[in-house]
This record gives structure tokens, C-alpha cells and sequence, in this order.
């Protein structure tokens, strides 16, 4: 038997189920100088599924996600990993709670001085005690993971940016993390690519039974990936669902950004930005 | 007026900021180092960096190191012939070189080189998400990318500085005996009585120092450079400005502190 979370709506969990949300952000709110990114944000990841965070460029999405490892840190709200509270933790206080997650960064950030296999041996290096011997072999069965075994040499610069993003995603899973965030996981790549790294989030889940959060603008990515989508919209969340429910979805904020639709949106902006009666002083 | 008040103020306070986030980041890097057990891991970051460092910066030290020399033998021969003091050209010469120039030039060489490197390659890697990437990794950026760097920097500074102190001596002996026909056994022998110990070590204890500074501001403004190709570009060039400042000021005050030090051990010191 299923219910709500308490303070999650947007989650199921098991009755019996005493287990916290994996990770859970509580009113969190971010400003970069008078910029406000997040307005009072809450989100709760459900164990073992695949969580879609859709939105325009610019409304906090990256930000959001650096904000569950502690790359970024909240002006206001609680972030909390299984129930424990994060956000106030030290540097050194955090590598811990880092390792149980997979970070898959937009540009993949792969270390360019390294070849491929250096990149993906890298978290082995710094956090095991594995032989060489070792290592290499968790490094070539992550990159046959990704569909890349015997690139293990090449540099960065050498490879597409498809295979730069999967070699970042098999980087990402070196460690075997509870929790993977992928950012921008299908950007800049082509349909065909794309579909790859879909397929690719969608293995790692049914495979390695991990948590996902997806951050993207790619509305057929989110919808072949998601088991929840929640769209971000000026620093809040203005929906929760799943993809059917996007899909059907009567708020033309969301039916713009699903479609793609300019001049919806710009309607939109139109009727709210227009002076309401009564209202000018 | 209380504009301009207030802009010293703000001013004021962000340059005190910023002092205050570089003292953190230099205790960092320094306890870092201090404690760096120097595993085969650490050693193996460190190597390429005492190569590119220190092997790569020898033929612009060497050249430097040289040209000092001779220009200094060039702008002092005739005052000393002047004077009748000729024979005492590797004094002057060797004494400038070992306290003062070979430091002070092979210090601003290598933070020309090696700093502006260090700063563009630490600032792309921020604005292309690689030391966010080493955090989300849970490895500490400073411990992984500043310590083998601050060290190649502080370990090699003052043996480049040696080198330009010995090519230095050289220069100066280049003009002074095979084209002014000063003495050979002259230009080396009152060298040898002029210099002690003191005055080299002088030099290469500053050199410690500068290597240090080296390593910290360039690793620093890498480390918080803007985004973008500008970013990178701008960082580059704070970080050789405030270097070379931050050189020029450590290099009077450990004079001063050296020297002071030197008269209350040993008392005034005639060199001629």
C-alpha cells in the first residue's frame, strides 16, 4: 500500500516504509546579488527513481542540483541526504556524503589533462584502496558500460561530444553512487546521440537500482526518462507529475515550454504583465 | 562627497575581503603541504609539475641570469676603473647578483612563465566545471590542484634562483676579464673574500619565499577568476601584477629584516 509523503507531495512511499526521502530540499531559497535564483524550493527524491526537472535556461535548474552535493550552499532553507541535514556541514564534512553521488556536469567537465581511462580511474584513485590491476578493470567494464571500452587512452579533446558526456557519465559511476545527477545529460548532442544517453540513464536505473535527478530542457529526453517531472519556472515549481500528466497539462506556462510553443508563451506573458484593472495606484 | 566616501569605503572593505579569502586559501594550500604525506599518488602529481616548472624555466633563467651580469659589469666598469677599484669588479657584481638581482629576476621570471600557466590553466579548468567536478567528487581541489603546484613552486624557486646567481657571476666576468682586461685571479679572489655564506643564503631564503608567492596568487586567481575567456584572461593578469607587487614588497622587508639581523650578529660589514 502506497501514500503520500508527509512533506513531499509529489512522492509515493510504501506505508511501511520508515526510510527518509533519499534527498530532500526544504524551502531552500539562492541569490546571487540581487539576483534571486530559488524562491522557497522543496523537493524530496524518491528512492530508485528517476526524477525530471524541466525549465527554461536561466531559472535555477544547475543551481538547484548544486545545492544537494553542497557545491552551492542555501541563503535560506535545509537540505537533507537520508534524512540528515547537510547544508550547514564543513568542506571536509561533505566528502562522504558526495561519494554516494554520480555527477554528470553539462560540458562534462572532464579533466583535459587526463586521457579517458585517467578520468574515469580518477574517484578509484582518490577514494580506494584498489590495486592498479584493479582499477583498470573497473575502468574498462564502466566505459563497456557506456559503450566505449578501448578509448581508455585517448584524450578529451580527441573525442566527440557524445563520447565526452559518456565518458563523463561512466566517470560519474565509478564509485557505483546511490544517487545520479545529470545535468543537461542529452545538450548540444544530436537526436541519435541523445537517445543514447536515454537510454544510458535508463539502464543505469534498472541495472544499478540508482536514484536519478535529471536537469533539462529536452522535452523527449524527460519524458522517455522520467518517472516524475517537475517544472521550474522564475526560481519555483509550478508543476509535479508525471509525463502524461505534462502532456496534458492546461497551464500554458507548461504547454508553451512542452511544445515549444514562443508565441504561447509570449501570450502568456502578455496577460500577465498587462495592468489589472483596479490594481494601479 | 559622501559618494566618494563611500566608494573608499567599499573599496576598502572589498580589498579587505579579498585579503581574507587569500590568507584561508594560503592556509589551506600551506597546511596541505605540511601535512602532504607524499604517497605514491601526491608524488606522481607533483612530478610533471617539477618538470614544467622547474626543467622548462632553466633556459629563461639562464638567459636572464647572464644579461644582469654583463649589464651590471657594463654600467660599473668605468666608475671603478675611475676610482682605481677595477680589481674588485666580481665584488659588486656577485654581491648584486647573490642578495638582490638573482632572486628578485628569477623570481618575476618564473611568475611570468610559470604564474600566468598556472593561472589559465587553473581558471579554465573553474570556468569548464573541473574543480567543481573534483568537489562533487569529494576530493578537496586545493589538496589535488594547488599543493603539487605551491610546491614544484617553493622547491624549485630557489634552485632556478641558483642558477641565475651562477650565471650571473658569469656574465659579470664575461665583460669584466676577456673585454676590460681585468684580472682574472682578481675578479675571483676578492669575490670569494667579499661573499659569505650569509649573503647566498640570503638570497635563497627570499627566493623561498617568492616561490611561495608564485604558487599562492597564481593558484588563487585561478581559482576565482570570472567566467569566460575574458575571466581567464583578466585573472591571468591580476595574478602576474599582484605577484610582482607581493615579490617587490617581500623582497624589502626581508632585506630590511636580514640586514638588521646581520649587523646585531656580526656588526657593520665593509665590502671594499
Amino acid at each position: 500500500m502506497a501514500a503520500r509523503h508527509q512533506r513531499c507531495p509529489g512522492v509515493t512511499t510504501a506505508m511501511s516504509d520508515p526510510q527518509p526521502p533519499i534527498v530532500e530540499l526544504r524551502g531552500v531559497s539562492k541569490s546571487f546579488g540581487r539576483l534571486h535564483v530559488l524562491h522557497e524550493i522543496d523537493l524530496c527524491l524518491e528512492r530508485g527513481k528517476t526524477t525530471v526537472v524541466i525549465g527554461e535556461s536561466g531559472t535555477g535548474k544547475s543551481v538547484l542540483l548544486k545545492h544537494m552535493l553542497g557545491l552551492l550552499h542555501p541563503d535560506k532553507g535545509q537540505v537533507y541526504v537520508d534524512g540528515r541535514r547537510v547544508d550547514k556541514l564543513r568542506e571536509k564534512e561533505w566528502v562522504p556524503v558526495r561519494r554516494r553521488f554520480g555527477y554528470l556536469f553539462q560540458m562534462g567537465a572532464l579533466f583535459d589533462s587526463f586521457t579517458a581511462g585517467q578520468n574515469v580511474a580518477f574517484p578509484l584513485q582518490e577514494h580506494t584502496n584498489k590495486s592498479d590491476a584493479e582499477i583498470t578493470e573497473i575502468v574498462a567494464r564502466k566505459l563497456a558500460l557506456v559503450g566505449l571500452d578501448g578509448i581508455q587512452s585517448k584524450m578529451p579533446g580527441e573525442l566527440s561530444g557524445g563520447q565526452r558526456k559518456r565518458v563523463a557519465l561512466a566517470r560519474a559511476i565509478a564509485m557505483d553512487p546511490d544517487i545520479i545527477v545529470y545535468d543537461e545529460p542529452t545538450t548540444g548532442l544530436d537526436p541519435i546521440r541523445s537517445d543514447t544517453i536515454n537510454d544510458l540513464i535508463i539502464k543505469l536505473k534498472n541495472e544499478l537500482a540508482v536514484t536519478s535527478v535529471v536537469v533539462t530542457h529536452d522535452m523527449v529526453s524527460a519524458f522517455k526518462v522520467a518517472d516524475r517531472v517537475l517544472m521550474l519556472h522564475q526560481g519555483r515549481f509550478i508543476a509535479d507529475g508525471t509525463a502524461d500528466d505534462f502532456r496534458r497539462s492546461t497551464d500554458p506556462r507548461v504547454q508553451a515550454f512542452v511544445t515549444g510553443d514562443a508565441d504561447l508563451q509570449m501570450s502568456h506573458l502578455d496577460q500577465t504583465e498587462a495592468p489589472q484593472g483596479g490594481t494601479a495606484s | 562627497m559622501e559618494g566618494a566616501i563611500g566608494r573608499l569605503g567599499r573599496a576598502t572593505l572589498d580589498f579587505l575581503e579579498s585579503l581574507g579569502d587569500f590568507a584561508h586559501f594560503a592556509a589551506r594550500a600551506v597546511g596541505h603541504a605540511v601535512r602532504c604525506p607524499l604517497r605514491r599518488r601526491d608524488l606522481q602529481r607533483l612530478l610533471p609539475h617539477l618538470f614544467s616548472i622547474g626543467a622548462l624555466s632553466v633556459p629563461v633563467i639562464l638567459i636572464t641570469g647572464v644579461f644582469v651580469g654583463m649589464v651590471l659589469a657594463i654600467q660599473a666598469i668605468e666608475q671603478f676603473k675611475a676610482a682605481g677599484l677595477e680589481n674588485r669588479m666580481g665584488v659588486i657584481v656577485s654581491l648584486s647578483v647573490v642578495r638582490e638581482l638573482g632572486p628578485v629576476l628569477a623570481g618575476v621570471m618564473i611568475l611570468g612563465r610559470v604564474g600566468g600557466a598556472l593561472t589559465a590553466e587553473l581558471g579554465t579548468m573553474r570556468v569548464t566545471e573541473q574543480i567543481d567536478a573534483l568537489r562533487s567528487m569529494g576530493s578537496d581541489p586545493i589538496r589535488v590542484l594547488v599543493v603539487p603546484r605551491f610546491l614544484a613552486c617553493v622547491l624549485l624557486t630557489p634552485v632556478l634562483t641558483i642558477y641565475c646567481n651562477l650565471v650571473g657571476v658569469l656574465g659579470g666576468w664575461l665583460i669584466s676579464v676577456p673585454i676590460f682586461r681585468i684580472a682574472n685571479w682578481a675578479y675571483w679572489h676578492y669575490m670569494q673574500v667579499a661573499v659569505e655564506t650569509w649573503d647566498i643564503g640570503s638570497g635563497l631564503f627570499k627566493s623561498l619565499f617568492f616561490g611561495a608567492t608564485i604558487g599562492l596568487v597564481s593558484c588563487y586567481k585561478g581559482f576565482n577568476c570570472e567566467q569566460g575567456a575574458r575571466g581567464v584572461g583578466k585573472a591571468c593578469t591580476e595574478s602576474f601584477v599582484a605577484g610582482f607587487v607581493v615579490i617587490l614588497i617581500l623582497d624589502f622587508f626581508i632585506a630590511l629584516l636580514l640586514k638588521g639581523l646581520y649587523e646585531a650578529i656580526w656588526g657593520f660589514k665593509l665590502i671594499f
